[in-house]
């Protein structure tokens, strides 16, 4: 890129994605990356125009998944949508779950009991840790590093899916949380195999980098890769490790201290460069965070209910009005807004989907890069396809 | 944060003749909104990304709402004079009559931003924005040219919900195919009869179109 692409003033237009000129002879090669390409994670297209290696246009295509979630939410009542948020983002059905409970909480003001408060935040950790090790082995997949490193992080998260479904029942579609608490109670024999799940997963992340960290073929290919300069993230609004990995200091759970998320001591890591490689880097250290997290929630789980008592359950009928409620799911900022009109309906149902709202700068990092590294820069980007099209 | 009817009063002060309304809202939560009328709204936007107290450079959520037309109505009670005969004789005799008055409010189409600020770490300000109707005036400027986040998700409420965003640089369908003529969350979508390409011979399905077609051909 040369400088006169990269400069930061705010001319009319900076924040979109620049055009580059043909430097070759001859006419631009137009691709369509996908739908069954298998760095796609699922069913999404990239048309994409070559010249020669280099990409100079890139446009990502969605619907292939689309099943209107919205509108099959408005003609169910609150709590029936509660199973289909699994469906989003089906690695972190967990945040999803609890990231809807937050904005019907905050459109009936729910009051949650402590233990309940304490049980999602480990659940929400537990997911942060299993979505980030396999979002870095996926990535690492497509670099060409076939299997290892992903079968590495697939062997903690059955150990983290082994926990949900022995509290949840399910393993990927828990449907646990509810407005007003969680659906059942932890035993202290789960608690057990939880803490001793947690004391195992430091371990694994020091394998994990020292498989990986200072690897010379992941070095090259990822330093100054896909970089994302902050104030167009921040413009674009990019949400989650994306985000923090250019550098601005954004964390829902610091900013908006939902849940009890004040209580912890955590840090929020920061990337310096906004390349794909301070993306794996800031993935790699919010695991990190998110262990110390669990280790001070694990320690200090009260006893008590887990469901509020005054929770209304049948014939729920939130007094008309809207709320927009959000979490910091492992991808970035899931949001639901809701309007009620007073009916056993949602008026108006809409999610916030940080997996497509990140996409929107993925030409901008994309443009003058190699066809390889578009792969890599998807990666890097971290999306679940049920969440894009929902 | 300020409140939003600071806020309202800052956006007055600096863009002048603004069309601002607060929007109150009845839930716990008190997300109260700001109205603003279409014409100004991009200049609005402007401000509220580059004033450096309120600074809310992060629009984070961008979503379609639709409304309705709603028929409203109510009895009034009316006097006239009716001829009568009254003992033979015709007079003129007042009479309280109630009459049943039907208002239709029309509908509209309603954009709704949901803006933040990562410098001061405040928010949410709800911005909306409404359509005439919700027939053949539906368009709104589009604040994609002020907050880049802005332009997936204007594109699918203008696939989902048909708001057209003056201004949007790239305005195409984005979640149903290109060659689609409705829109799939509006209200009064109608399903198809059959999601197959050769129409099913269940019961209901026949049913479905036989009305269907009998309406069309009246």
């Amino acid at each position: 890129m040369s400088v006169a692409e990269t400069k930061t003033e705010k001319l009319d237009g900076w924040n979109r994605p620049p055009t580059i000129e043909p430097g070759g002879e001859g006419e631009l090669l137009e691709i369509a990356m996908g739908p069954h390409h298998p760095s796609t994670h699922g069913v999404f297209r990239m048309d994409v125009a070559l010249d020669g290696e280099r990409v100079m246009r890139l446009k990502p295509v969605f619907g292939y998944l689309h099943r209107n979630h919205e509108k099959i939410a408005e003609g169910a009542a609150y709590l029936a949508s509660m199973p289909y948020t699994d469906r989003l983002d089906y690695f972190c059905s967990l945040s999803n779950n609890w990231a809807y409970a937050l904005a019907v909480e905050k459109l009936v003001a729910q009051a949650v009991p402590e233990r309940a408060q304490y049980i999602r935040v480990i659940l929400a950790e537990l997911t942060r840790i299993q979505n980030h090790a396999s979002s870095i082995g996926f990535l690492i997949q497509e670099m060409g590093a076939s299997g290892t490193p992903l079968m590495y992080a697939f062997r903690e998260r059955e150990k983290i899916l082994d926990l949900f479904e022995s509290l949840t029942g399910s393993r990927m579609m828990c449907n646990y949380m509810r407005f007003g608490g969680c659906r059942v109670d932890v035993s202290a024999a789960w608690l057990d195999a939880a803490r001793k799940e947690v004391a195992g997963l430091p371990p694994f992340v020091d394998e994990f980098e020292a498989l990986l960290t200072s690897n010379e073929i992941l070095m090259a290919r990822c330093q100054g890769v896909g970089v994302l300069k902050p104030d167009l993230a921040v413009n674009a609004s990019v949400t989650g490790p994306l985000l923090r990995a250019s550098g601005v200091n954004y964390d829902i759970r610091k900013v908006d201290h939902y849940g009890i998320y004040d209580r912890f001591k955590f840090r929020v890591p920061l990337g310096d460069h906004g390349d794909v490689y301070d993306r794996y880097m800031v993935r790699v250290l919010e695991m990190r965070e998110s262990i110390r997290i669990l280790e001070q929630a694990l320690k200090d789980i009260p006893a008590g209910p887990i469901m509020d008592p005054k929770a209304k359950i049948r014939g729920f009928r939130p007094k008309p009005g809207e709320a927009y409620g959000r979490v910091e799911a492992p991808k970035g900022e899931l949001g639901f807004y809701l309007i009620s009109d007073g009916s056993p309906n949602p008026y108006r149902y809409r999610v916030r989907p940080p997996s497509l709202i990140n996409l929107t700068i993925l030409e901008d990092m994309c443009l003058g890069h190699n066809v390889a590294d578009v792969v890599l820069i998807f990666g890097s980007v971290d999306i679940v396809l049920g969440e894009v099209d929902r | 944060m300020k409140t939003v009817e600071e806020i309202k009063a800052a956006i007055q002060a600096a863009v002048p003749g603004a069309g601002v309304e607060f929007v109150p809202n009845p839930s716990p939560c008190a997300q109260h909104s700001l109205r603003l009328t279409p014409g100004r709204a991009v200049e609005i936007a402007r401000f509220l990304r580059d004033d450096p107290e309120l600074a809310f450079d992060f629009c984070s959520n961008v979503t379609g709402v639709d409304w309705l037309d709603k028929e409203t109505s109510e009895k009034v009670k009316v006097k006239r004079t009716v001829n009568k005969t009254v003992d033979g004789v015709e007079q003129a005799v007042e009479e309280t009559v109630e009459e049943t008055h039907k208002h239709v409010e029309p509908g509209y189409l309603e954009a709704v931003y949901h803006l933040y600020s990562m410098a001061k770490r405040h928010g949410p300000l709800v911005i909306r924005m409404r359509t005439v109707n919700r027939t053949d005036q539906v368009e709104l400027p589009s604040l994609t040219p002020i907050w880049r986040g802005a332009e997936f998700q204007e594109r699918e409420v203008f696939d989902l919900y048909g708001i057209v965003f003056k201004g949007h640089p790239d305005l195409r369908r984005i979640l149903m195919w290109d060659g689609f003529k409705d829109y799939p969350m509006r209200k009064d979508y109608v399903d198809p009869d059959d999601y197959e390409y050769e129409p099913t011979a269940h019961d209901a399905v026949l049913k479905r179109a036989q009305a269907h077609q009998a309406a069309a051909e009246k």
